[in-house]
């Protein structure tokens, strides 16, 4: 991959900064860093993992929700590159899907499937503790990622994972746990809303998805909050429940 | 088997060993109960309470592993406001592993009443499934301090645990439930369009979906899966 520009990073790490001076929803914060990221390394898809400090990886965000994708950071519970950054609280970079069934026999042929032909995964880690990966896949397998690609994206890694764990409270461990779990619950009140929109207005899963982030963007609503709504009382969200 | 089903079913076991009391043995509120008491043996709890939220017509209840837990329980609701409250409220867990400290202003009448039945610390989870909320399950202690990692891993396990018996409690059909909870996104999208298809609670939703894995003998996952690809669609004249 051709290094990124100074511009596009510096841009990533000022929209990061803002996220620890405002009060933010976890799953929006990680969607738009997936976004992010994606543009920058001119990555397929990216994606997010959080622990839910039950010893398991849950998917939280990514760059777009196509079914096969998901199904991808899914199976990341059991094995996969993203549970081998988190054990290990080291990159896995640049592998190549066609040669990687020995280290994932379930993952990688499911990766390699879906059209991918690498995968990197970047711990989100801060000193002694991990606390999710991020995931970035490829669709040219000879369009590796350079050395400095991999300490910028690590770097986005860790500069989140800061904004996540709230560093400068004293009660930052409590912290952590309430918005993880909050977060955990909000990624499955999304899914549910994702099925609501999709037989309310006869959409794919996929376009009900981005019919939703639209609204909320353009409402200025937070995307677990309106999902709330939309499982809850969709008649009371106007414009989306179907006149 | 993954990690975590093999904790929950660590837990259910556990559960199932404890003696019920008379009368009790299936009942919901009886089994939540023996939750508890497992609950504040294994987290050195002073005392683990549930508070069940009221639906449909059906008035709330709390239980807890001892009498105790059960005064402070009924005390939560009396004074409106404290950890359980705040958990139900925000849909998160509220942590507060010291109530005397600094952090003691935050439920000023609430921290001094529990404070005076020995409680220094109160973790409350709340009982959750997406946009379903069942309830919330309450940890006090008698040592300020937080929960250790495995704790909190345990103590988010018993929270697991309550949500499936409560879940259970409408509907007999066990099966497929630790598949339910185990995080598919599928299932979940699937609940989504089932609730409209039915024009039902989410909890409802559920319920059908695994009422129809049970009668066809096939795992929740497959069944949600048809209604995603919109082989099977649910039908409000044919329950």
């Amino acid at each position: 991959m051709t290094a990124v520009s100074t511009e596009r990073v510096a841009r990533v790490f000022v929209e990061v900064a803002d996220t620890l001076v405002d009060e933010f929803e976890i799953v929006d914060f990680l969607h738009r860093l997936a976004l992010r990221t994606a543009e920058l390394v001119d990555a397929a898809a990216v994606g997010l993992l959080l622990t839910d400090q039950r010893g398991s990886l849950q998917f939280m965000a990514a760059s777009q929700e196509r079914v096969k994708l998901l199904e991808l950071f899914q199976l990341q519970t059991d094995e996969g590159p993203c549970l081998d950054a988190f054990r290990t609280a080291t990159p896995v970079v640049n592998a190549d899907l066609r040669n990687a069934a020995g280290r994932w026999p379930r993952f990688a042929p499911q990766a390699a499937e879906a059209g991918f032909r690498s995968v990197h995964a970047f711990p989100l880690r801060l000193r002694n503790e991990v606390i999710g990966a991020l995931n970035v896949f490829g669709t040219d397998a000879n369009a590796r990622l350079e050395k400095e690609d991999i300490h910028i994206v690590q770097a986005i890694a860790d500069v989140a994972t800061i904004a996540l764990l709230q560093e400068r409270s004293a009660r930052r461990r409590e912290i952590l746990t309430e918005q993880l779990q909050a977060a955990l619950n909000s990624r499955i009140t999304i899914e549910q809303a994702k099925g609501v929109l999709s037989q309310a207005l006869d959409l794919g899963i996929e376009d009900a998805f981005d019919v939703m982030r639209a609204y909320a963007r353009r409402n200025n609503l937070r995307l677990g909050d309106l999902a709330h709504v939309v499982v809850t009382d969709l008649a009371s969200v106007p414009g989306l429940a179907r006149p | 088997m993954a990690g975590e089903e093999a904790r929950v079913a660590r837990v259910r076991a556990k559960v199932a060993q404890q003696p019920a009391a008379p009368g009790a043995a299936g009942d919901v509120a009886g089994l939540l109960r023996r939750v508890c008491v497992v609950a504040a043996a294994d987290l050195r709890a002073f005392g683990v309470g549930t508070h069940v939220l009221s639906k449909g017509g059906v008035h709330g209840f709390s239980v807890a592993s001892n009498l105790v837990g059960q005064q402070i329980e009924d005390l939560q609701v009396t004074i409106g406001e404290g950890a359980s409250t705040e958990a139900l409220s925000s849909r998160r867990p509220v942590l507060q592993p010291d109530l005397v400290g600094d952090d003691a202003a935050r439920w000023p009448i609430y921290s001094a009443a529990i404070h005076d039945y020995g409680v220094r610390a109160v973790f409350a989870f709340p009982l959750q499934v997406g946009a379903i909320l069942l309830g919330v399950f309450d940890v006090f202690r008698a040592a300020p301090g937080m929960l250790s990692e495995d704790e909190l891993a345990q103590a988010l396990t018993f929270a697991e645990v309550a949500v499936m018996t409560l879940l259970d409690g409408h509907d007999a059909s066990a099966d497929g439930l630790a598949e339910a909870m185990a995080h598919r996104t599928v299932v979940f999208q699937a609940q989504g369009m089932v609730m409209v298809q039915l024009g039902v609670s989410p909890e409802v939703a559920l319920v059908r979906l695994r009422a129809r894995a049970y009668a066809d003998g096939r795992p929740l996952t497959e069944v949600a899966q048809d209604v995603l690809s919109r082989r099977l669609r649910f039908d409000k004249r044919y329950p």
